[in-house]
């Protein structure tokens, strides 16, 4: 059954909005999700829905953090499962898994992808100035779509930019950049 | 009164290129010498909506050409010319020109102002050589009677403020005086009241105006006459020069401000039509279709009240007035799907029209008599598909008049009518749309496709092919028969690309030929691209649907009928084939419920003439499915052509397979790397 939690339509103004995440100027709103204990923001405007999880078709010959495709109304919606991704370790998927419906920006125009994340958590303000550059985290984790770090709470947000990270072509050249990245790790093992 | 023009100026463009279209048409239906008032009356219609519309939207420079354009066919019209071959070519060619223009406005691109004064000129000489009084010299003596001080009429027009009630407007008024002459617009608004006290269906405003030029009284006096009772009207000429030469140049300014003014909103208006360009099409569906769809829906909501009806308080003794209703349920649903395709579905015609223009101006180019014979414009074929093949027919149209229609002397050595025919045939077989490109030409030179295919590589040196084979060999990309490069065809590059947009909406082509008798090239096409007809089969757990159109038999295999070809894979023998076998599970993933390929089926499928026997675990039922594009949200997927959504509302994907084909062709290969790995 679908449930959904809160739906935040962002129809209009979404040009304005799309324009990347504006690290000058007004402060911007984004939702936080929490992925293996560490918290991630998207910019609010991107988002479409927040959907629980439910069963998806399989893609064959797809990367693995590729869940499949889901029927929203009527559209097809590719899933990614954002620990595969980020190659975190699997976790069952439980009531409280979420499908955020983001949409993103690529070449070919405007597309709608979901994103499958632990939890969702809190909409945060973050103004320009508390956005922090992003520090080299290494090997474990691209930085390429982090956008920055902010502070809320006490807690630090990372927050993504969600055209880089989910363009297609990108996707499958981190895909490998991250195979090989584990490769290398189990070597130090 | 502040309508945003913006939005009608999509309709204007649309209507143009119909009208454009109109014109076209029936400049070539024209009889050279012979001047049919109908059909004149026809193109100038069509070319005065232009002029009107472009006039209102401020597109001036299609206004002024379209004028010119109008005046030679107003003396057409009028016998005053008579209708030259020379005049209809230079028509044809200011069709062109104006598309190129409205195209170019439209998209907000430059407007090639070369070609437009040349043709602009052009025109403006022939009216020139005319007998009779042209434009050019009356716009001549016009201004000069300006600058003279040239009489007019003083025109007080005071409507009274039931005006509107007797569906008149004033506007309409005004913008008639102005085709009279220059006309000079003082407004009286002393009489409009308290914005407050206003009451919109009445009439307020008075005007002082200032007509001239040339107009006659009588030509003043119709303009008003069906408000002669609704107003005050005074109109008195003007004699003084002084008085004129004043007005002169005040309605240049305001008209230049006028200009200044609608330039900025056009151009604004145009910046938005950029954006939305290609993302919204439109297309005219006739009221008939609409009301069978409003009926439909009508039906549909009255078995989905009769069906919450029945459900209120259900028992078991209602079942069969469920089961009823349902049923009905299913025939509305299916009816209106029907009727919203149809929708979709245009005639051919659409595609068609361009031709007689091509054949026209191609068979004047090479100096040859075609005749062109169309049947089955009327056959209805989905508007994707439609805008897709246009293309590929241009190519082979173009084929035909450049290569396989010979030169009328030619002709009449081997005995020909000198007027070759160009045919042209749409008809419906099956649930497939036939298109044939047939000519009375020379036919393929079978020596010389064999040669030239020896020739650059495409077949062994040695081969023996029959006819059929060798026709076909002009479907290969890189291949050319023609002896010189015209700048019709001849390149070497078409016929593929011919062959390959066409496979792409799922069709086929077919070639026909006879040396001496002529050629034909048969198009095959699927009526719709939106909805296929599919078998629903399971793997594990998993749906795929697989196009009905490419499945032959199912079977189950018996232990006989099974042959392990060592390093090549599985094969099974049908009657006195021996078909390879893909196993969908090896292909795509999943946990079949069996691997014993006697327990499972095997549906026998084919694709471009190879047969393959596909494992899946089992049939499930057919169903027609409505194609949803995976690449709209990600990306495509070798072997999948798109993605349906079944009647519980999860997804299943419809497999492509040509695209399996090859996709196993590779398998062994990866999944060596995966072991090696």
């Amino acid at each position: 059954m679908t449930t959904n939690i809160a739906t935040a339509q962002s129809t209009n103004d979404m040009s304005d909005a799309t324009d990347g995440v504006k690290l000058e100027g007004e402060g911007t709103q984004f939702l936080t999700f929490i992925l293996d204990n560490e918290a991630y923001g998207v910019e609010i405007l991107r988002v479409q829905e927040i959907k629980g999880w439910t069963p998806v078709t399989r893609i064959p010959n797809t990367p693995e953090y590729m869940q499949g495709v889901l029927n929203l109304r009527g559209t097809i919606v590719p899933i990614v499962d954002m620990r595969m991704r980020f190659n975190l370790e699997r976790i069952e998927y439980t009531p409280i898994t979420v499908i955020i419906v983001l949409s993103v920006k690529s070449e070919t125009g405007e597309r709608v992808i979901g994103l499958v994340v632990d939890s969702v958590s809190d909409v945060i303000d973050v103004s320009a100035k508390d956005i922090k550059a992003t520090p080299d985290f290494g090997t474990t984790l691209n930085t390429e779509f982090i956008n920055g770090l902010a502070t809320s709470a006490e807690h630090m947000v990372m927050l993504l930019d969600v055209d880089k990270l989910l363009s297609v072509d990108e996707m499958t050249a981190l895909a490998q950049i991250s195979d090989a990245n584990s490769d290398v790790s189990i070597d130090e093992d | 009164m502040s309508i945003d023009m913006s939005q009608f100026l999509e309709t204007f463009y649309e209507e143009s290129f119909e009208g454009l279209e109109i014109m076209e048409t029936e400049l070539l239906a024209l009889d050279v010498g012979e001047a049919d008032n109908e059909t004149i009356n026809t193109i100038f219609r069509a070319a005065h909506s232009i002029k009107g519309g472009s006039g209102t939207f401020g597109l001036n420079a299609v206004a002024e050409f379209t004028h010119v354009m109008e005046t030679l066919l107003d003396e057409m019209r009028d016998g005053k010319r008579q209708v030259t071959e020379e005049a209809v070519n230079l028509l044809l060619t200011t069709v062109d020109v104006l598309r190129e223009m409205l195209t170019a406005l439209r998209e907000n691109t430059e407007l090639d102002s070369e070609r437009i004064k040349v043709t602009h000129d052009e025109l403006e000489s022939l009216l020139g050589s005319s007998s009779s009084s042209s434009t050019v010299q009356q716009d001549a003596e016009t201004s000069k009677d300006i600058s003279a001080g040239v009489q007019g009429w003083h025109i007080s027009f005071h409507p009274h403020v039931n005006l509107f009630k007797t569906s008149n407007d004033p506007v309409r008024i005004l913008r008639e005086l102005e085709s009279l002459g220059e006309l000079e617009v003082k407004m009286d608004s002393s009489a409009l009241p308290e914005f407050n006290n206003l009451d919109p269906e009445e009439s307020f405003l008075g005007w002082e105006l200032d007509l001239k030029g040339e107009a006659t009284r009588e030509a003043i006096d119709e303009v008003f006459a069906w408000v002669e009772d609704e107003c005050d009207l005074t109109i008195t000429e003007i004699k003084s020069t002084e008085e004129v030469m004043q007005t002169v140049s005040e309605p240049e300014e305001r008209r230049q401000g006028d200009r200044r003014a609608t330039d900025k909103s056009r151009r604004q208006g145009n910046r938005r039509q950029t954006k939305s360009a290609g993302e919204t099409t439109s297309i005219r569906v006739g009221i008939d279709k609409v009301d069978s769809v409003i009926n439909l829906v009508g039906e549909l909501v009255i078995t989905q009240s009769m069906l919450s009806t029945l459900g209120e308080n259900f028992d078991m003794s209602k079942v069969n007035s469920l089961i009823q209703g349902m049923e009905q349920l299913e025939l509305n649903t299916r009816q209106l799907q029907e009727e919203v395709m149809r929708m979709r579905m245009m005639p051919i015609n659409f595609a068609f029209q361009r031709f007689p223009r091509l054949v026209h101006d191609m068979s004047q180019k090479m100096g040859k008599n075609i005749e062109l014979k169309m049947t089955g414009e009327q056959t209805e074929l989905d508007k994707t598909v439609m805008e897709k093949i246009g293309d590929p027919l241009v190519h082979l149209v173009r084929n035909s008049l450049d290569h396989g229609i010979e030169s009328p002397e030619k002709r009449k050595e081997v005995g020909k009518p000198e007027m070759a025919t160009l045919g042209l045939n749409a008809y419906h077989q099956g649930g497939n749309i036939v298109i044939e490109v047939i000519d009375d030409g020379a036919g393929l030179n079978e020596e010389k496709v064999l040669a030239k295919a020896i020739e650059q590589g495409l077949v062994p040196p040695d081969a023996d092919l029959e006819p059929a084979r060798i026709h076909e060999l002009i479907l290969l990309p890189g291949f050319s028969t023609a002896d010189t490069v015209t700048d019709v065809s001849g390149r070497g590059v078409g016929m593929d690309v011919v062959v390959r947009n066409i496979r792409s909406l799922g069709g086929s082509l077919e070639v026909w030929s006879k040396p001496g008798e002529g050629s034909k090239f048969t198009i095959r096409l699927p009526l719709t691209l939106a909805i296929l007809d599919g078998q629903t089969v399971s793997v594990g757990d998993e749906d795929y649907i697989i196009p009905l159109i490419s499945i032959i038999e199912s079977i189950q295999l018996k232990p006989e009928m099974l042959n392990v070809v060592i390093g090549k894979g599985e094969t099974f023998k049908l009657r006195n084939e021996h078909l390879p076998i893909i196993r969908l599970h090896n292909v795509f993933g999943g946990n079949p419920r069996t691997t014993d390929l006697v327990e499972g089926l095997l549906v026998v499928v084919e694709s471009d003439g190879r047969k393959i026997g596909l494992f899946v675990d089992e049939l499930k039922g057919q169903q027609q499915v409505v194609i949803k594009s995976l690449e709209v949200n990600y990306k495509r997927i070798v072997g999948i052509s798109g993605a349906t959504i079944l009647g519980d509302g999860s997804v299943a994907l419809i497999v492509d397979i040509p695209g399996l084909i090859s996709l196993s062709n590779k398998e062994p290969a990866t999944s060596q790397l995966k072991k090696s790995a």
